[in-house]
């Protein structure tokens, strides 16, 4: 437990006296327009009491002070540094209101509405508390939402635990190192980026960056990296290109779409409605319906089709064809070897 | 050690916002107030008791903060300096914009240009600290988004056209909706389904078509919204097991779908997942690249095996051309 905290334990089984120090101790700093030294504070703050002539118990309020600015600058503080005059050589402290207090933020009904629908969203993962924690500053500050509000709509917002540090070391454009694990490798790859920025795209984050082992612009998936992600460059360490369009190199990235292509297959009557959803052309026949289908490629065409066996069966294009044809020569032949074998 | 740190932190934080909080709504019911801030009244009680011993240095009566109770209620009449609340954290500023910037881009929201005016004040406000990039991109149906939703706002029963994947089939089906939701980048409306007699999702781009009924939307008292955290598809024990020998090419399968066991056996991989239905599965193994077969059940093997040969055969025989003789039968 901590040393010289003898207070009663509250509900919350911290201790009483250490957040009552901490409250004074932001009041004071607050209050004071001179840099306080830690003497000057030990002098006035309850809870800092001691003898400072006692090397040990100076040494010990050293260490609870050294805690309590670390937890103060944790929570946000803006803890400023500095001396009061030219004659004191002792480094004082102050917090500087300006700093210090949320700027007025004039939000409308319907605005503090949203805001208090988007603090909802964040299913778990780190940002969920964070999300609450900001929206009841927001409340401090005389905003009052409606916790009954919707917009009709509910996006539940999930994030991989890569997705913090990412973030993090893209704003302060610091290097990082991780490892990414690809599903067709057998072990994860080490991997060292500049993190531009984090980008959701179909419901997927991905990092965006350049990647200084490839000496070249990647996007790498979050939920594919395993274990840390470690900070290893100095904040300001690199400047992403200017103007850079994050989304883009994802949404290059994951594919084309347009679909110019179009094959026409037969389908047995009542069979294969996935296939009849997305046709743009159905012709009614008795033994066949003849569909018109739109596609991108070829192959993966192929491969959907095959799905269907029997029910299916393409006209044209020749590629598709003989593509589909030739794939279910492979399956025959490998599931026919074992069925020999049972 | 460390979580004890973290409620430490969590109730100066919490302190320290309480305050402000007060300060603007004298003569708050100490109940309202609790719920507000998502603690108990006892857990208030506590802070305010706190509180009031604290101050300005001098710690004098006139230096600390000083408030009057009337029955169950407060007003702050002195707060001691602290009349605002801290500003917001670089991961506080970060979760609400990013989430005002999911709920902008979900397609067919509400009141969009509200949000966007939300964004934009919250972002002056943090300034800087919503410099860290990240962008949202949430591709959809606006559309059709947008005809959902106010169906599922009229409060009425919705008939859909559905296509229901598992089975390949699309059948007509009497919903009560519940919501409209947007999980991993896909919409849905969850609903009543009167023809499953049990709550399901529906993806909005698998229902091909609405009409809205004239009847009110009636909830079965026992229809509860279904919990998502862990995604949409959570496979259930009693659903069939199947195990395929999958090459390199086919590793992607363990990334897309929740698998039971991936085991390597040299250069292939032996993956276990549970399907909802073997005719998807059926469908779903012939479609996949050319290095996988099925090892287990024996029934799917045998399916796979004489759904390839069958189509192959079809092949075989000489296809219908210009004229169909089938139909020029029928015409005679």
């Amino acid at each position: 437990m901590r040393v010289g905290d003898g207070a009663a334990a509250s509900v919350y089984g911290v201790s009483r006296s250490r957040t009552e120090r901490l409250v004074n101790l932001v009041i004071c700093l607050l209050s004071t327009r001179r840099f306080l030294t830690a003497a000057q504070i030990a002098a006035t703050v309850p809870g800092y009491e001691h003898d400072p002539d006692d090397a040990r118990e100076h040494e010990a309020f050293q260490r609870k002070f050294e805690r309590d600015k670390a937890e103060l600058r944790e929570l946000g503080v803006p803890l400023e540094t500095g001396t009061a005059s030219a004659f004191d050589v002792e480094p004082g402290y102050r917090i500087a209101r300006r700093e210090y207090a949320l700027p007025d933020i004039p939000l409308k009904p319907d605005e503090a509405a949203a805001v208090g629908i988007a603090a909802r969203l964040w299913q778990h993962a780190g940002l969920a508390a964070a999300a609450s924690s900001g929206l009841a500053k927001l409340r401090a500050a005389g905003v009052d939402v409606d916790p009954q509000a919707t917009l009709g709509l509910e996006p539940m917002v999930t994030v991989d635990p890569a997705f913090a540090p990412l973030t993090a070391a893209a704003r302060d454009r610091r290097e990082v190192r991780f490892d990414y694990r690809v599903p067709d490798r057998d072990a994860p790859d080490g991997r060292r980026l500049q993190p531009w920025g984090v980008v959701c795209w179909r419901g997927r984050w991905y990092v965006v960056g350049h990647d200084l082992d490839r000496d070249s612009t990647r996007c790498f998936r979050l939920s594919r990296v395993v274990g840390p992600v470690r900070v290893t460059g100095a904040a300001g360490g690199y400047q992403p290109p200017v103007g850079v369009d994050l989304i883009s190199h994802v949404a290059r990235w994951s594919g084309p779409v347009e679909r110019a292509g179009r094959a026409t297959v037969l389908v047995a009557p009542g069979r294969a409605a996935g296939l009849r959803r997305w046709a743009v052309e159905v012709t009614a026949r008795p033994e066949a319906d003849r569909l018109v289908l739109p596609y991108a490629d070829a192959c993966s065409l192929a491969r959907h089709l095959v799905g269907y066996g029997p029910d299916v069966r393409v006209l044209d294009p020749p590629e598709v064809r003989e593509a589909v044809i030739q794939r279910l020569k492979e399956i025959a032949t490998r599931h026919d070897a074992l069925a020999a074998v049972r | 050690m460390r979580a004890q740190s973290r409620t430490s932190a969590d109730r100066l934080a919490r302190l320290l916002n309480l305050v402000p909080y007060l300060l603007a709504r004298p003569g708050i019911e100490i109940a309202e107030a609790a719920g507000d801030l998502g603690v108990t009244e006892r857990q208030l009680r506590e802070d305010l008791e706190l509180l009031w011993v604290c101050g300005l240095p001098g710690y004098g009566p006139g230096d600390l903060i000083d408030m009057a109770f009337d029955g169950d209620r407060v007003t702050i009449t002195y707060d001691a300096g602290i009349d605002r609340p801290l500003r917001l954290t670089p991961d506080e500023a970060l979760a609400l914009a990013v989430a005002l910037r999911m709920l902008a881009e979900a397609p067919g929201v509400a009141n969009r240009e509200a949000v966007e005016r939300a964004l934009a004040k919250i972002e002056d406000a943090a300034g800087d600290l919503v410099a860290a990039p990240v962008e949202v991109r949430l591709p959809g149906d606006a559309g059709r988004v947008e005809q959902l939703r106010a169906a599922v706002e009229g409060g009425r029963a919705l008939r859909i056209t559905y296509y229901t994947v598992a089975r390949d089939e699309t059948t007509e089906r009497v919903i009560d909706p519940l919501r409209v939701l947007l999980v991993g980048g896909r919409t849905y409306v969850e609903a009543w389904c009167r023809r499953a007699e049990a709550v399901r999702l529906f993806r909005a781009d698998r229902i091909d078509a609405v009409t809205e009924l004239d009847e009110p939307a009636v909830v079965p008292p026992q229809a509860r919204p279904q919990d998502l955290s862990e995604g949409v598809f959570r496979p259930s024990s009693d659903l069939p097991l199947i195990t395929l020998r999958i090459g390199r090419g086919e590793r992607w399968i363990t990334e897309y779908y929740p698998c039971e066991q991936v085991e390597s056996d040299g250069e292939r991989w032996l993956v276990s997942l549970r399907v909802t239905d073997l005719n998807w599965a059926r469908r779903f193994v012939l479609g996949l690249g050319p290095d996988v077969t099925v090892v287990a059940p024996a029934e799917l093997a045998d399916q796979v095996r004489d759904a390839a040969a069958a189509a192959l055969d079809a092949y075989a025989t000489p296809e219908p051309t210009g004229v169909d003789p089938a139909a020029a039968t029928l015409r005679q």
